[in-house]
């Protein structure tokens, strides 16, 4: 009997490398633990059959282009689409042999934090089905968390990966900018947007993303990692500088529960060896959340021009051509794609472009300066995630500026290019805490590290109580 | 700065977005709360800072101009609504 809810990748790797079990019966097993849960947690928009082999499976978030596979991004207008191509990550999972076990829930065009923005219906957290997952990756997150996947792919543009996996009691890894192919990946702002990987444990993390990382002449954004990925084995930080940013800690609206949980990992940190000191992001924080609000909205609204009705995609009925443009996105598009389309095509627009999108872009500046200074006296900084735990479905829903601050503690880092893993450190009200571990360019290596020394140490069980 | 009406129209239009009477009502409230809430950068002096488009100071990536394989003319037109022959089918002009 195969306990999905409790194998972690690299057990499985071990199980099939062994010949204990094999390919197929490790594929059924997610398929029936799908066939179970999902009807509750709706983590999936589609799920596929066996491709045979001997491979691990994996989830992928549904804004990761998979040949002959429906790629819907959460939108109704990319209801049908099938990619004709698979995306450079896919070709690398499969290359490993990995297997697709389906495509995950996620806000349309990962604009959210909740899932809610999906045009196929919200995923549920499974420690709390009445909670949401968070977003928008949170049907990778809430998947790897039920057991319905052994991990996942996620898509991170300012919180995306990290802050599902908070809300999920999952590691996250946002990888540094330019370490992951976005080649056949839906782009929203093409600046920020990363693929990374959502894992039960730390070393499972590292692993899938030493599969997916390197350079691809597809994507001429991305580089060669300048070290190779080093799976984590050490109990110790020992030697390690970790900073505290006060405004990451102390920002109005992190619930008490949240901050408790991350002081006792920042001191067990410092038992673990680290030497832990405070500093300070003054302009980083306070800046932004509105340095992404107009950053991210003009590239969409860039990026989203190209669903027009004519390539692929849906398609309004009309008369006249410009006509069926414009109803096309009317009805294809849901209302938080439109609010960031018309966002940024104001922020963009003749007149206003100096006062919004230039400026944004100098406060970008000042984001990037305030962490490079940080890192010439730490290795790593350390925050919550999350300011709260996972919020009930529903109570964001009507104001989009509350939900947006779901990713105020995310947003600065993600500016700056940085790489953050969200490692689960506690639990508040029985719903899972994320601390946020941000370090310099390429510094994954660091932060598995930490974050392996924490995971042994705190011994969290990322199985959700109410499935144990 | 807020946002009007007309400019609320205008910007819909420029994004090729036909909007409903409903979705007007409830997009003018929101934008303009969501363009306060941005306007926040301009409380910087940032005059002498230099703009940051892309995290990397990767720049001009060249690529050999070699032919590759690409999309075959069945595949680019596989997830097209509408097609004839070789061609994307669209409703005739109007103004552009």
């Amino acid at each position: 009997m195969i306990d999905t809810l409790r194998l972690t990748a690299e057990q499985a790797k071990g199980l099939l490398e062994a010949r204990e079990i094999s390919g197929a019966e490790l594929f059924a097993a997610y398929r029936a633990a799908i066939d179970g849960r999902d009807p509750e947690l709706h983590c999936y928009l589609h799920v596929c059959e066996d491709s045979g082999g001997d491979g691990l499976p994996i989830a992928l978030k549904d804004v990761i282009g998979t040949k002959g596979i429906p790629t819907t991004a959460g939108s109704k207008i990319l209801e049908g689409y099938l990619p004709v191509y698979d995306s450079t990550v896919v070709e690398r999972l499969k290359f490993h042999g990995l297997r697709i076990l389906g495509k995950t829930n996620t806000d349309e065009f990962a604009m959210g934090s909740s899932t809610e923005n999906s045009a196929y219906g919200p995923s549920h957290n499974p420690w709390d089905p009445t909670r949401v997952p968070g977003g928008s990756g949170g049907g990778s997150a809430a998947a790897v968390s039920a057991g319905l996947a052994p991990w996942a792919l996620g898509s991170d543009t300012g919180g995306s990966i990290k802050q599902p996996s908070a809300l999920c009691g999952n590691v996250g890894l946002r990888p540094t900018y330019g370490t992951v192919s976005r080649y056949g990946v839906v782009a929203f702002a093409s600046s920020l947007d990363q693929v990374g990987p959502v894992a039960r444990t730390v070393r499972d993390c590292a692993y899938l993303y030493s599969i997916i990382a390197g350079r691809d002449e597809c994507d001429t954004t991305t580089v060669e990692l300048p070290q190779p990925v080093q799976l984590p084995q050490a109990d110790d930080v020992r030697g390690l500088r970790i900073g505290v940013p006060k405004e990451l800690n102390d920002a109005e609206g992190i619930e008490p529960g949240v901050a408790a949980a991350v002081q006792a990992a920042i001191a067990k940190l410092e038992e673990l060896g680290a030497e832990v000191g405070e500093c300070s992001l003054p302009l980083s924080v306070e800046y932004g959340m509105a340095c992404y609000y107009l950053i991210t909205p003009a590239e969409a609204s860039s990026n989203l021009a190209r669903y027009d009705g004519v390539r692929y995609g849906y398609r309004a009925d009309a008369a006249e051509r410009l006509e069926m443009y414009e109803r096309t996105r009317d009805e294809g598009f849901g209302d938080e794609p439109k609010r960031r389309i018309m966002v940024g095509t104001y922020a963009l627009s003749a007149g206003y472009y100096d006062a919004y999108y230039g400026q944004a872009q100098k406060v970008r500046t000042v984001i990037k300066r305030e962490h490079d200074a940080l890192f010439e006296t730490f290795d790593a900084l350390v925050s919550p995630t999350s300011p709260t735990v996972a919020f009930p479905l529903g109570a964001r829903t009507a104001d989009p500026i509350a939900m947006y601050l779901s990713d105020l503690l995310t947003i600065p880092s993600c500016m700056a290019g940085l790489p953050g893993l969200s490692v689960p450190c506690g639990l508040s009200e029985g719903l899972p805490v994320g601390l946020q571990l941000v370090g310099p360019q390429f510094a994954e290596n660091t932060l598995f590290r930490i974050g392996h020394a924490l995971e042994q140490a705190i011994g969290f069980d990322p199985v959700p109580e109410r499935l144990r | 700065m807020s946002i009007d009406r007309e400019q609320l129209l205008h910007v819909a239009h420029l994004a090729r977005l036909e909007l409903r009477d409903d979705e007007i009502e409830r997009l003018e409230g929101q934008l303009n709360d969501i363009l306060e809430a941005v306007s926040k950068v301009s409380e910087l002096d940032l005059e002498d800072v230099p703009p940051t488009s892309h995290p990397h100071d990767v720049v001009n990536v060249w690529a050999e101009d070699e032919p590759r394989p690409c999309l075959s003319a069945e595949d680019a037109l596989a997830n097209a609504p509408e097609r004839e022959g070789d061609f994307f089918k669209v409703p005739p002009g109007g103004a552009a």
